[in-house]
């Protein structure tokens, strides 16, 4: 009954609020029913919608799934530092980490169901009723870390919120242990999604120890940029209270993860270049096209200045330190792994294929118009839980705000 | 794409996943018997035959004709393999398209089980080198030579290992079927597979009813449905009831051998034990049942 309440009571803020927040939730409608219609052409007559063919037979759409994976992870990390460094607001930023994981799983298990060629049997993999594969295929394993994780980001964001929505002091011996327990639940997302690609003999691009220590540091890279822009616009906005030092701290962490990428980039290139094996192949394709194959180039040069840049606004404390230069750096970054997941990870391990022929891939309309749906829907969820997060942490709404005499909502 | 058709086909797509969400709801219907139907390896052999007459049934009505679908199993002490003679290949392709035919494959978008390689022959078997799209008047062209890839129908096979539903597996007579009922269509077999055997539906297939082959197995060429794979079964249809695979009927040159690996009086067993065979990317310890040799 009481949960009911809360339930009730976080779904009329929803309803309220500003001119701009209802625009953005129209720009948002917008979207989704554009990309959804793109999305229906897909489901009527198959995948041949999408740019993908024998040769090259995972693409953009897994590629997002694996960037937004990063992302789940990395918003959970971010309550070591805060507990470690003793940031005031750690409950704070561990709800809004979480919500933020949350919403980032449920769109990856959206981009897993529209690379799914029978979506409609989706029930084969469920346990029980289905013939899960587990422990023999990867992708069983990733289906089983990522709802587990999903489900204890859920619990605790939830119980965090309830319990401040009815003015009680919340159990730590309840939330502590798991917070905790999804600290390295998130590690383990990454790592099975790199495990994923990694072992596959065929693949040669993949088939590198270093595929998922490299996963990881680039979540930590990317993944913080969205709460380190969150915080900021929070803390003008609400009355989240985060000191400049944190986030500084946030981009200093930021800025290892992003060397530590550097390192193992330029190892994996030095053993690839040198030794010059066959196996160069598909780097070349990647870095420099092979033949008049350069579709795929601009890409990868585009991610690699972007990645750049942002490593250097972020290395030096001046720009560091700069809120203009930092949160330039924030979305350079973002978008350089965005490239990196979305394409440069994916298409080199397929092009040329395992019989030597190359089919150059770009993602199709359809594909664009279907990843734009998933987006906005991740969005609009985020939007509307954050919202209710807002209100419940922030502008002190409560139980007592349902009492009909003292009708008050925040805007 | 003009405007007023992709309206109409936006129409058209609407109506169809109403028609299809209706059909799914209507309980008793066939679409959702279909779609709750169990995985093929845990049905018993009487909803196996049921399934089977009921295929059989839905076919008439489709395609006008008779059908046979087979749901046999494989035979005691018999381990499928195959040979295929570099030295004697001209790279005519016949065996592509006697395998579409034999297999029903989709004509449009088009399928093939059996992908040739040109490779000139300096290069020896290189890949990176090869190409699937030559197009000359004659084969053999002077200076390359073929390499037929379909299916190796590894001992160690690792599309099996990643599927996630257990919609493929290796059957006691080492052939690797696919269950098109089960398969979800998330291609990680795809990904798998060193040798590109593994082909999806990215489309509708289609097959012409004057051209469907009535001689069916459940776990071969059956018709299939868009989203889902399939592979060479070494024409399971075929070799469960002692036939040779259409590809081994047609060659012209006679470059294609089969047989039983555990009958030692078997063609392939006479070319494994007199003949230099090797299999392709033997480093991935895939261990083909499919052989390549150099009779001449």
């Amino acid at each position: 009954m009481n949960f009911i309440r809360f339930i009730t009571g976080s779904i009329r803020i929803v309803f309220h609020g500003s001119k701009t927040y209802f625009a953005w939730l129209t720009l948002l409608l917008i979207l989704i029913i554009w990309g959804g219609l793109g999305y229906s052409e897909q489901l009527a007559h198959g995948l041949i919608k999408t740019h993908m063919r024998d040769s090259v037979s995972w693409a953009f759409y897994i590629g997002n799934f694996t960037f937004l994976v990063g992302v789940a992870a990395a918003a959970v990390m971010l309550v070591i530092p805060a507990y470690l460094y003793d940031w005031k607001p750690i409950k704070e930023i561990a709800i809004f980490g979480e919500l933020l994981a949350v919403c980032a799983v449920i769109m990856c298990l959206g981009f897993i169901m529209v690379d799914i060629g029978s979506p409609l049997r989706f029930w084969h993999m469920l346990p029980l009723i289905g013939t899960l594969n587990f422990p023999s295929s990867m992708l069983s394993w990733d289906f089983f870390v990522l709802n587990i994780y999903l489900l204890l980001n859920l619990v605790v964001a939830t119980y965090l919120l309830y319990c401040t929505f009815y003015k009680k002091e919340y159990k730590k011996s309840f939330v502590l242990p798991l917070v905790l327990l999804s600290i390295p639940m998130a590690v383990a997302i990454h790592t099975t999604t790199a495990f994923l690609y990694n072992a596959l003999p065929g693949r040669i691009f993949w088939n590198s120890a270093l595929l998922a220590p490299r996963f990881l540091a680039s979540a930590f890279c990317s993944g913080p940029a969205i709460p380190l822009i969150l915080f900021q616009i929070l803390r003008k906005t609400t009355k989240f209270e985060i000191k400049d030092e944190a986030i500084w701290k946030i981009a200093e962490l930021m800025v290892y993860a992003m060397f530590i990428y550097l390192f193992f980039t330029i190892a994996e290139l030095f053993k690839e270049f040198y030794s010059g094996t066959e196996h160069l192949l598909y780097w070349k394709y990647l870095l420099f096209g092979i033949g008049d194959h350069k579709e795929i180039v601009p890409y990868s040069w585009a991610s690699i200045i972007m990645g750049c840049i942002a490593f250097l606004l972020f290395l030096f404390p001046k720009t560091r330190r700069n809120f203009v230069t930092l949160n330039i750096g924030a979305v350079l970054i973002y978008g350089s792994v965005y490239v990196e997941k979305g394409i440069a990870l994916i298409i080199p391990a397929f092009t040329p294929d395992v019989l030597g022929q190359i089919y150059v891939y770009t993602p199709s309309f359809t594909e664009i118009r279907t990843a734009v749906m998933i987006f906005s829907i991740g969005f609009l969820l985020f939007t509307f839980i954050s919202k209710i997060a807002i209100a419940i942490v922030f502008e002190d709404y409560n139980i007592q705000s349902l009492n009909p005499k003292k009708e008050r909502l925040p805007e | 794409m003009k405007k007023g058709n992709s309206r109409r086909s936006f129409i058209k797509n609407v109506s169809l996943a109403t028609v299809s969400t209706i059909a799914l709801s209507g309980c008793g219907s066939k679409a959702f018997e279909d779609f709750l139907q169990q995985n093929f390896r845990t049905l018993t052999k009487k909803e196996k035959d049921e399934i089977v007459k009921n295929l059989e049934l839905k076919y008439k009505e489709q395609y006008g004709k008779e059908f046979h679908v087979s749901d046999e199993g494989a035979i005691d002490g018999t381990l499928f393999g195959y040979a295929l003679d570099l030295s004697r290949c001209v790279g005519c392709r016949k065996c592509v398209y006697a395998c579409v035919k034999e297999n029903n494959q989709s004509r449009d978008p088009q399928i093939h089980w059996i992908e040739v390689l040109q490779i000139e022959k300096e290069k020896g078997i290189d890949f990176a080198d090869s190409n699937v799209q030559y197009n000359p008047e004659k084969v053999p062209e002077k200076g390359y030579f073929y390499v037929p890839v379909q299916c190796q129908q590894c001992r160690h096979p690792q599309c099996t290992t990643v599927c996630p539903v257990k919609a493929t597996w290796q059957e006691p007579d080492g052939i690797v079927v696919v269950d098109y009922n089960w398969c979800i269509g998330c291609r990680y077999c795809m990904a798998a597979c060193p040798y590109g055997a593994r082909h999806f539906n990215w489309g509708e297939p289609t097959v012409p009813a004057e051209e469907i082959n009535t001689e069916m197995h459940y776990l071969g060429n059956r018709p299939r449905k868009k989203g889902v794979v399939e592979k060479c079964t070494f024409c399971i249809q075929r070799v469960r009831k002692g036939k040779y695979p259409a590809c081994v009927e047609i060659c012209p040159v006679g470059a294609r051998k089969f047989g039983n690996l555990l009958d030692p009086e078997s063609e392939v067993r006479y070319i494994l034990e007199n003949k230099r065979v090797l299999v392709l990317k033997q480093e991935l310890n895939t261990q083909p049942k499919f052989y390549y040799f150099f009779g001449i």
